[in-house]
């Protein structure tokens, strides 16, 4: 049980949004989706979600076609960064309605949510400030308990302690209903320790899907005098390159074990963030 | 518990010796209960994946083990485990590093001892 993203390729007039991607996102784990603006991220959550239907390629939904199947589409809930809903609709009817749709709905959840978050349910979802919009939508894509739940930009807007509350509450609801859930977002350094597995896209392409532990024990930079280090790096995957002062930093994604470093230089393991800039940086 | 979740090692040994130094000071007794992957999932915002990697690593040492249905508890003798294996790995730890700092600054032996027997005296 999976969903399956084949050779997925969508073009927007002459400009290809996603190239080829084929990629997995597996069943009861926590996914991050990074990608840096107009990398495809959207792009590819309409596709899976059936609200763009003329591509290149397959998506599979447990082994169903994702498209205009409305068993498949039952699984998988899209919260968008884009507005969805009428604007004069009040979030107490947006959530009887996703109710109907997803049966598993937890409306108890919802209601102790909007509690939590303080959130007026009897506004229209156009009456709210960008903050409790992001709210309002994300209440009602944790609520739908979805099989597949997808949240694209969930804490636009949120303030620190709100962004925390909605990272508890993925967690929670997580070990409540394990499912899976995807995370696209800018925020990497606070998202990074929810994650289990990591997807990067980059101008339309996938260029990495690992476990978030994985790709971490591959990152690591270098440093030292500019010679030795490029001596050091000649056969290895460098990813990025810093100076500071006379000293040379190399970043590095491998997947072998270092075993003879020079003892002038120095490793030291890198962040995901780190390793997302670099790895999606423009000079390459 | 405090992470440092820049820091150089990977979360899930970070928790695994977080709960160790805990079951060591006596935080959590021996034959008592530690709190469960939810609880420090949330609480710490970490995937409870690796929460559970980080626990399991204290099972393989025998410094907790599950309770079908309750949860972990922390096994019997795991304080004197736990300080058995924090001997053994002193030298690596703390010996090792310190010569080796101590080699950069042309610091000898018996300057080493020096500092030590004149910290001891504070």
């Amino acid at each position: 049980m999976s969903i399956e993203i084949k050779n997925v390729t969508k073009t927007f007039g002459k400009v290809k949004a996603l190239d080829g991607i084929s990629l997995v996102f597996e069943e009861e784990k926590i996914y991050g989706l990074l990608g840096r603006n107009g990398a495809g991220k959207s792009t590819l959550l309409n596709i899976i979600s059936n609200r763009l239907i003329k591509y290149d390629g397959e998506v599979l939904i447990d082994g169903e076609t994702s498209v205009e199947n409305d068993r498949a589409q039952s699984k998988v809930f899209l919260m968008s960064e884009v507005d969805t809903y009428p604007n004069a609709m009040k979030c107490k009817d947006i959530l009887k309605w996703i109710k109907e749709f997803y049966p598993e709905a937890d409306l108890n959840l919802a209601d102790s949510l909007i509690e939590k978050f303080q959130l007026d349910k009897k506004k229209s979802i156009g009456s709210l400030s960008t903050g409790y919009k992001t709210i309002m939508k994300f209440i009602a894509a944790i609520c739908s308990n979805a099989k597949y739940t997808f949240l694209d930009e969930p804490i636009l807007g949120l303030d620190a302690n709100h962004r925390e509350l909605v990272y508890k509450t993925v967690l929670e609801s997580y070990s409540e209903n394990p499912r899976t859930i995807v995370i696209s977002t800018h925020i990497i350094e606070e998202v990074a320790s929810l994650l289990e597995e990591v997807v990067i896209i980059n101008e339309g392409s996938l260029i990495e899907t690992d476990s978030v532990e994985n790709l971490l024990s591959r990152g690591f930079s270098v440093s030292g005098k500019a010679g030795e280090i490029d001596e050091f790096i000649k056969d290895k995957n460098v990813i990025g390159t810093d100076f500071v002062g006379s000293v040379k930093i190399a970043y590095i994604l491998g997947d072998e074990n270092i075993d003879s470093l020079p003892a002038s230089l120095e490793i030291t393991p890198i962040n995901l963030q780190k390793l997302f800039i670099e790895l999606t940086g423009e000079e390459k | 518990m405090a992470f440092d979740f820049n820091s150089e090692r990977p979360i899930y040994l970070q928790i695994a010796s977080e709960l160790e130094d805990s079951i060591f000071t006596g935080v959590y007794p021996e034959e008592t209960q530690i709190p469960s992957t939810t609880e420090l999932s949330v609480t710490l915002k970490i995937n409870p994946a690796t929460v559970l990697k980080g626990m399991n690593l204290l099972v393989d040492e025998n410094i907790i083990y599950k309770k079908r249905g309750l949860g972990m508890f922390v096994t019997t003798g795991a304080v004197e485990r736990i300080r058995a294996k924090r001997q053994k790995n002193f030298y690596d730890s703390f010996i090792l590093p310190l010569l080796s700092e101590a080699e950069k600054l042309g610091l000898e032996e018996k300057d080493i001892i020096n500092l030590i027997e004149g910290g001891k005296e504070k």
